[in-house]
């Protein structure tokens, strides 16, 4: 279990606050502050207290929550890889290196590794068709992939983590 | 001070980051150092060069050289022999659609030489981190223009006489949604840039937003003016963080040379932007939806009317425009109402900027004039279709578009003539489709893709797409009935006809445009069970011919399932009934004894 620090999520709320000029709302760029924080997930006890913070219902906060797929209110791993599942991808190689994925982190779409390390999600178009097919690992992009340059990839995210 | 010799320009472009420039960047950077060549040879990272598929790309100023494929190995080659020795290095040399670029002939090359570059005029050419280098292309000189010299009106209806049209997909005249904005009275209004690029396939915003992000921030304060308005905003999609990152850079610059913030330049009008960010919902592109997101609520659409012109963010007037719209208002008040519309056709006027991807030579940015034929943005700057298949079918539009058959290649390229084929021009999205593509399965695909991106609000929209699926899944899996034609078609109307916001009205746009033009591959799937293009998976089977197979066993190795028996140097078989069709046989025959055949 996560441990949500308050005081932290009171610190991201007033962060975003000051980056934003005036009136409008600022949930989704607080739940995405939330969200980077606490390693690709919105903690249920943070999503209360931002729902506090901005004086809204809770209800609200997890209706956002729910609609946008890049959200997300259950633990995923440290790096979230996103494949693209759009038509330019799929045709120049795209379905390989999903297989790739699989293989190499033996889990399916939607699941973690167990060491806590990935999640495997799929995406539409990440607008680098030029260089299909293209995954995302958190904000990294990668191009022009085969089912080798995966296991490259991998491996490198992989000893990071022990770095 | 160091006098610069040489500048090579490095794209860093979304493509080129993700297909390994920073890497070379730093590789290159090193070696100038070594040479010490740091002083006089400056590097500068620019936004994309338009040719994604072939980067990383690399171009050393002032020759106009230019190199692709560029990795972190062979940079060193453009030190060692161009910088230093003065000598081209032939190997590397961009080759564009066809033949090689040298230094004499780049501009004449027809990858440049048919383009015309309004909105993506400083893509790969100025540091998108820097302010000096738009300010030194003429930038803000618009925004100084209208302030001091010019009234909202005469803004308004300089954007009006130039026929600049919406580029983000319906086309609507954009000088009179501005008149429309101004005229609506209210004491707050804002300005709208839609950067939720989502249509697959797409990425001009992406690539503009990247690399010339002050384009986009001096339109919009241009807008404001015209319109009368405070405070904008620029909705990017969070699967963009480069785009993010450079335009929050630009804002800031912006702000500290005074171009944005109070009393802009002095005078009396006050303006600022802010940016929002997507998250990961395809229905957020539509206006109504885009701001229900910035309000922070969740993304569903309204219905209209009202307009956002009318009732948009919080209520107020809101003036929503399309990224690459924008990007064309500062060359239009600066060259004038006349240059612009005196490029492209009748009804549409100046440029527009594609993405070609799919089966095309040259998959990347183009911007050419309206009316230029499809033949001559998909051979002559595309460079045609690789490995020398056949041309097939053009998807413009997306997943709200059509397919336009080879036949009419020669139809020229604006918003009435694709429309009368039954395809749109739409925001810009162009994937070239050659013969082994199955047009059932393509509209398979586009119809998954809204299955998945429909909001939910509008039952048609919701269900509608759903059944349209399972029978394009039924027809592709050999399973197909002939009335699931028909009820394609009668359900895709009601579709059309019943649903709240553009995605509904135009989901069954890519079924309906294959069933127009590709019938008899719907039928050859229901009647024969035929895949002619040997795609859908159930329909065909792949086989070994005796006469070529030579028993080298590469293919029984490969196969994961061990389909494949026969020993050394004996004839291979393939068992139908435990082969997946995962295509890896195929790959590594090197006999070409392995096809595939239907049924
Ligand atoms: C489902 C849907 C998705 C859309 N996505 C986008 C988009 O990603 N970018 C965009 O500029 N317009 C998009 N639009 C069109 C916008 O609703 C709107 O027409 C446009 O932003 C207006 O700008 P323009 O007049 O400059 O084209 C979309 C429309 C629909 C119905
Ligand atoms: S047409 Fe589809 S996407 Fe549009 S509002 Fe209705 S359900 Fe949502
Ligand atoms: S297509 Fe795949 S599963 Fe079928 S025989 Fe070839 S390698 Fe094996
Ligand atoms: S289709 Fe994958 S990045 Fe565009
Ligand atoms: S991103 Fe480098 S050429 Fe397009």
């Amino acid at each position: 279990m996560v441990k949500v620090d308050l005081d932290k999520v009171k610190e991201i709320v007033e962060k975003v606050k000051q980056e934003t000029l005036e009136e409008g709302d600022i949930l989704i760029n607080t739940l995405h502050a939330i969200q980077d924080y606490y390693n690709n997930f919105v903690p249920p006890e943070a999503a209360e207290e931002v729902a506090k913070l901005l004086n809204i219902p809770v209800s609200r906060v997890y209706e956002v929550l729910s609609f946008y797929s890049m959200f997300s209110i259950k633990p995923r791993g440290k790096y979230v890889i996103r494949v693209c599942k759009s038509l330019p991808c799929h045709v120049t190689g795209g379905r390989e290196v999903m297989e790739a994925l699989k293989n190499k982190l033996g889990i399916e779409i939607g699941e973690t590794t167990a060491d806590g390390m990935f999640t495997l999600e799929t995406t539409s178009c990440l607008g680098l068709c030029g260089v299909a097919p293209v995954i995302m690992i958190n904000d990294q992009s990668f191009g022009n992939l085969t089912p080798e340059k995966i296991d490259e990839i991998i491996e490198r995210f992989r000893g990071d983590e022990n770095a | 001070m160091a006098v610069s010799t040489n500048t090579i320009l490095i794209c860093a472009g979304g493509a080129c980051i993700s297909a390994g420039e920073k890497s070379v960047k730093q590789v290159l950077e090193e070696k100038l150092r070594e040479y010490a060549l740091d002083g006089v040879v400056r590097v500068v990272e620019t936004g994309c060069m338009g040719a994604c598929d072939l980067g990383p790309i690399v171009a050393v100023f002032p020759e106009g050289v230019y190199y692709q494929k560029v990795n972190a190995e062979n940079v060193k080659k453009i030190v060692e022999e161009h910088i230093l020795k003065g000598r081209v290095v032939e190997e590397m040399l961009f080759e564009g659609p066809q033949g090689k670029i040298t230094e004499e002939v780049h501009e004449e090359h027809p990858f440049f030489k048919k383009q015309v570059k309004i909105a993506t005029r400083n893509l790969g050419i100025i540091d998108p981190m820097n302010i000096d280098e738009y300010i030194a292309r003429d930038g803000y000189f618009a925004l100084i223009k209208t302030l001091t010299q010019m009234s909202p009106e005469e803004v308004i209806e300089t954007v009006k006489k130039s026929g600049l049209r919406g580029r983000g997909g319906a086309g609507f005249p954009t000088g009179l949604k501005w008149e429309l904005t101004r005229k609506s009275p209210a004491d707050k209004k804002f300005v709208v840039c839609n950067a939720d690029e989502g249509d697959p396939g797409a990425f001009m915003d992406r690539s503009i937003l990247e690399g010339d992000p002050h384009t986009v921030l001096e339109a919009m304060t241009i807008a404001g003016y015209a319109i009368g308005g405070q405070k904008g905003y620029v909705y990017v999609r969070a699967e963009y963080p480069l785009a993010i990152e450079r335009l929050r850079n630009a804002i800031k610059q912006a702000r500290e040379y005074g171009f944005l913030g109070e009393n802009i330049l002095g005078t009396d009008f006050s303006f600022d932007i802010e940016i929002r960010i997507g998250a990961g919902a395809f229905v957020c592109g539509e206006e109504t939806a885009l701001m229900n997101s910035i309000e922070g609520k969740r993304g569903q659409p309204n219905v209209k009317p009202p307009y956002p012109a009318q009732k948009g963010l919080w209520g107020y007037p809101t003036l929503i425009n399309n990224v690459e719209t924008f990007a064309n208002i500062p060359p239009i008040i600066i060259k004038g109402a006349d240059w612009f519309a005196s490029i492209g056709t009748e009804t549409s006027k100046g440029t527009k900027v594609f993405a070609l991807a799919g089966k095309v030579k040259n998959t990347g940015i183009v911007e050419v004039p309206m009316g230029i034929t499809l033949r001559e943005l998909i051979y002559d700057i595309g460079g045609g279709v690789p490995n020398g298949k056949k041309l097939k079918a053009i998807q413009t539009g997306g997943p709200s578009g059509g397919c336009i058959p080879a036949e009419y290649l020669d139809t020229p390229v604006d918003y009435e003539s694709l429309k009368k084929l039954g395809a749109i021009m739409g925001s810009g999205g162009m994937i070239v489709m050659d013969e082994d593509t199955c047009m059932v399965d393509v509209a398979k695909f586009f119809l998954q893709f809204t299955v998945d991106e429909s909001c939910g609000k509008c039952v048609p929209c919701r269900e509608g797409t759903k059944r349209m699926l399972e029978i394009l899944e039924k027809i592709t899996s050999g399973e197909g009935e002939e009335e699931d034609i028909e009820k394609l078609e009668e359900l895709g109307q009601t579709i059309i006809d019943s649903s709240l916001c553009g995605l509904g009205q135009t989901a069954p746009n890519p079924v309906l445009s294959t069933l127009k033009y590709f019938k008899d591959e719907y039928e050859a799937h229901v009647k024969e069970k035929i895949c002619p293009a040997k795609v859908c998976k159930s329909l065909i089977r792949y086989v070994i011919d005796p006469d070529k197979c030579v028993g080298c066993t590469a293919c029984a190795r490969v196969c994961p399932v061990n389909a494949i028996s026969g020993e050394v140097r004996k004839i291979h078989n393939i068992d139908p009934e435990i082969c997946t069709r995962c295509g890896s046989c195929i790959e590594v025959c090197r006999f070409g004894a392995i096809s595939k055949v239907s049924p």
